[in-house]
């Protein structure tokens, strides 16, 4: 049975490359100091929506929330294989923590994407590192979640197998569609961008862009958005009626967290010591919990 | 390097400089492929978009995903297990990205799932493949046997086999080299034997082969029993199957993730592309020369490669209290290779566009005879075919010098395996060798440049007006051209074929030399930015000219005439 897979992607500001005034007195992120990519952990959460896709049939939908230039990892998301973008976009959005934005997004599915079977998210932000987002959506529409799934083994009727990646060791869960995974970096490669859809979507606009299109263009912006229309090059662009939305819980007012105040913290490396799991690990783990005196 | 694209300023100025409004406006058929494909560009301005970001892309992938795999592809090679050549890992990694993101068939029609890329862009992508890894270049630009299928193939062969292509589901061979025919391919013996069905079995021994393993071949065989030249030779394809079987590969010096496989055909099934006879004197010649100008953008590649390695280690590298780009030795062989390299980047992609035009032409005539068109084609083909050698030639011999010159930067550190530049030196000492020796260069350019095609070529580049700064380049340029013409005529009255051969190499040389000035004088005058490469090249190049005119007008035979003394 053909999948409805969705993916949800944040555009965050490249911390591998930090340049200038990065942080705001604040102790936000200031964004535009810094290039903007596609959530890395994301990537691998659209490659596993494409590779399931390539293997059940369906579509995979992919959403964002941000600002008008977050479109451009929609459109990457397109020459990738996505089949569908949306860009949760809108001014009173600004500010969301993870609160708010785990509702305007479980808003959106639940008003115009229902029903589906998997929602995928990468398991965190390199901005926020909360990795929150993901399991706040699971529990705002009411379905199962599956941190660190690195592996869909197998989709069995209305339940799917799942390998988690625990770093040292793997679980592999069951669990009942529709169900939503956080997907980390070990679970593939993300694949680049195919040629042929790269010539086609660089030309994919979303409402926030029409305007200088049809200026560039010397056409009117009707005219404009049909022609992308026909194409399929349009961006559905969604803000806060187009999802129902409450106003008291998106963007600023919807977001009780407040950050207090920004330090460096060291952490301190404790003495790790790693023992194989079987009889001689066990054995000399017990010798030395002998010898130590911890034991008797 | 992040990006060998976008990181690349020379190919950017090229890009930027690209003049092939003509070509693809003809290729898009005015822009009317638009109306059928959503891939298509609307205008030239758009096309130039798309090509860019498509460059950009294969930029970053041969950077950051593919570079990074080349020395241990260089390390575990091709190898061969139980009669199967398996590729090395990363190879296998590279070939799969390059597939999935639709890269093997640039110059594919779209109808067939390729790009439609004019070449002069498959140039550029080539070029960096090469700077990532050189011998994942000879898989990726197998797409020319693809393109081959495409200009002199039946509609049943091109349906059933491009579009694969297209994907890299498959990959391609073009088997001509015996051991008794390699330079001389006029020799070759393999058998075509013509069954009732009209279909055809192959029987003998091929040499060398790139990729043999390929699931999809192209044969030069001999399918007229009792001839003994090349008009008795047929191309034929076929597919991998249990009478084609693969002896052995090559433990070769350089380019160790391309197998070079040794095939032995047990009445092979084949089916003929073209018409008979014209194996050789048509199509593959053709193929072989869309091969030349890619070994040429190889070349520029793997000397850009090393030239970024060389530039690299002598800013860090400290001896005698400073770095040793400071000392003057080592910063001018830093900017004669650099030079080196534009100029052969220069004449690769002028041939490339050249070709481009060829093609155009022939697409224009096919719709519409016309005997003007038909003057412009014969006038265009005849620089083509002399620019193809000549930038296969200088590129090739170019990236042999700049990677040995790379090592010597390096000093002893430059031997040893922890650094690219041997893997680089070795794999660029194939580029003089194979789709034609330096030697079988210099004499294809020869003719075009003792029929004055060269000289008209060069005299429309260099005679027309230039900034008055640039008055003392333009008199070199000038000088090059009367350098080249009076050995030209020299040799003509002198009328001694066995000289004319002895000499053929230093005429090709000065050839080389002069289109580089005179392509770089273009550039100046252009852009005022790129004055100084010019003027680097020139003042290089004007000496080497001068001599090799002493030489040629001496009529010196001491070496034909004391050979056996002197050997």
């Amino acid at each position: 049975m053909p999948l409805r897979i969705i993916v949800l992607a944040k555009q965050v500001p490249d911390t591998k490359n930090v340049t200038g005034e990065v942080m705001k007195p604040d102790g936000t992120v200031n964004r535009n100091a810094l290039a903007a990519i596609f959530n890395p952990e994301d990537l691998n959460a659209l490659e596993m929506g494409l590779e399931l896709k390539e293997r059940y049939g369906g579509e995979v939908i992919v959403i964002t929330m941000g600002p008008p230039r977050a479109v451009e990892i929609l459109k990457d998301s397109l020459c990738r294989g996505a089949d569908r973008v949306i860009l949760l976009s809108d001014r009173r959005f600004a500010a969301s923590d993870t609160l708010a934005t785990s509702y305007t997004i479980a808003q959106a599915i639940q008003t115009h994407l229902m029903p589906f079977d998997m929602v995928l998210c990468g398991r965190q932000a390199i901005d926020g590192d909360t990795a929150q987002v993901g399991p706040q959506v699971a529990e705002k529409l009411g379905i199962a979640q599956v941190t660190f799934a690195d592996r869909v083994l197998a989709i069995e009727g209305e339940c799917v197998r799942i390998r988690r990646d625990l770093g040292r060791a793997q679980e592999i869960v069951l669990a009942r569609k529709p169900v939503l995974l956080t997907v980390p970096k070990s679970a593939n490669s993300p694949r680049w961008p195919n040629a042929r859809l790269l010539l086609k979507y660089r030309r994919a606009r979303s409402a926030f862009e029409v305007e200088a299109e049809a200026k560039r263009q010397g056409r009117s912006v009707d005219d404009v958005v049909a022609d992308l229309r026909k194409r399929g090059l349009f961006i559905e662009t969604w803000g806060a009626e187009d999802i129902n939305a409450e106003l008291a819980r998106v963007g600023i007012s919807g977001s009780p967290t407040k950050v207090k105040k920004v330090e460096n913290v060291v952490l301190a490396g404790r003495n790790l010591k790693l023992y194989s799991a079987d009889d001689d690990g066990i054995r000399s783990l017990v010798t030395e919990l002998v010898e130590e005196r911890t034991f008797g | 390097m992040d990006n060998f694209f976008t990181d690349n300023p020379d190919i950017q100025w090229h890009f930027n400089h690209l003049d092939l409004e003509d070509v693809v406006a003809s290729l898009e058929r005015n822009y009317t492929e638009a109306e059928q494909y959503d891939d298509a560009p609307l205008s030239y301005a758009d096309a130039l978009e798309g090509y860019r970001a498509v460059l950009e892309m294969m930029g970053a992938i041969t950077a950051r995903e593919i570079a990074p795999l080349a020395p241990e592809v260089d390390r575990e090679g091709a190898h061969f297990e139980n009669g199967k050549v398996i590729y090395a890992k990363g190879t296998q990694r590279a070939m799969d990205i390059l597939a999935k993101s639709s890269l093997m068939g640039m110059m594919l029609p779209r109808k067939y799932n390729g790009l439609n890329f004019p070449g002069l862009l498959y140039s550029m992508a080539i070029e960096m493949v090469a700077q990532a890894d050189a011998s994942l270049m000879n898989l990726f630009s197998l797409q020319d046997i693809a393109q081959t299928i495409y200009e002199f193939g039946d509609d049943n062969l091109k349906d059933r086999y491009l579009p694969e292509f297209a994907s890299g589901k498959i990959t391609g061979a073009m088997i001509l080299t015996e051991p008794d025919a390699g330079s001389d391919l006029q020799a070759v013996r393999l058998k075509a034997v013509e069954q009732p069905d009209g279909t055809w079995k192959l029987y003998g021994v091929k040499r060398f082969i790139t990729n043999g393993c390929a699931d999809v071949s192209l044969v030069l065989a001999r399918s007229e029993e009792g001839t003994v030249d090349g008009r008795g030779l047929s191309m034929f394809l076929c597919e991998k199957c249990p009478e084609l079987v693969i002896r052995r590969i090559e433990h070769k010096l350089g380019i160790h993730g391309s197998p070079t496989c040794e095939l032995q055909f047990n009445g092979v099934p084949a089916v003929l592309v073209g018409q008979r006879r014209m194996g050789l004197i048509r199509y593959v010649m053709a193929l072989m020369n869309g091969a030349r100008v890619a070994v040429a953008s190889q070349a520029v590649g793997i000397a850009q490669a090393a030239y970024e390695e060389a530039l690299k280690y002598a800013r860090k590298r400290v001896q005698f209290k400073r770095p040793i780009i400071e000392i003057p030795q080592v910063y001018d062989m830093l900017a004669r290779m650099k030079s080196q390299i534009q100029v052969a980047r220069a004449i690769t992609y002028e041939a490339s566009r050249l070709v481009d035009r060829r093609r155009m032409l022939e697409r224009q005539l096919e719709e519409k005879p016309d005997a003007a068109l038909r003057a412009r084609l014969k006038e265009v083909s005849s620089w083509a075919s002399v620019l193809t050698p000549i930038a296969k030639a200088y590129a090739s011999e170019m990236a042999v010098r700049v990677t040995c010159d790379a090592i010597q930067i390096h000093g002893g550190a430059g031997y040893m395996r922890e650094f690219n530049v041997e893997r680089l030196a070795r794999d660029a000492r194939i580029t003089t060798i194979y789709e034609g020796t330096t030697q079988l260069q210099v004499v294809g350019a020869s003719v075009g440049i003792t029929s004055g095609a060269f000289g008209n070529y060069l005299a429309q580049l260099g005679e027309r007006g230039f900034r008055p700064e640039l008055a003392q380049l333009a008199s070199l340029a000038r000088e090059s051209r009367e350098k080249l013409s009076s050995c030209v005529t020299f040799l003509k009255d002198f009328n001694d074929r066995t000289y004319s051969e002895l000499v053929s190499r230093r005429l090709v040389d000065m050839a080389c030399d002069a289109l580089g000035v005179h392509l770089m004088l273009l550039q100046a005058e252009r852009d005022p930015a790129r004055t100084a490469a010019a003027e680097k090249f020139t003042r290089d190049a004007l000496p080497r000219i001068r001599m090799q005119a002493d030489y040629i007008t001496s009529g010196d035979k001491l070496v034909i005439d004391k050979r056996e003394e002197l050997l």
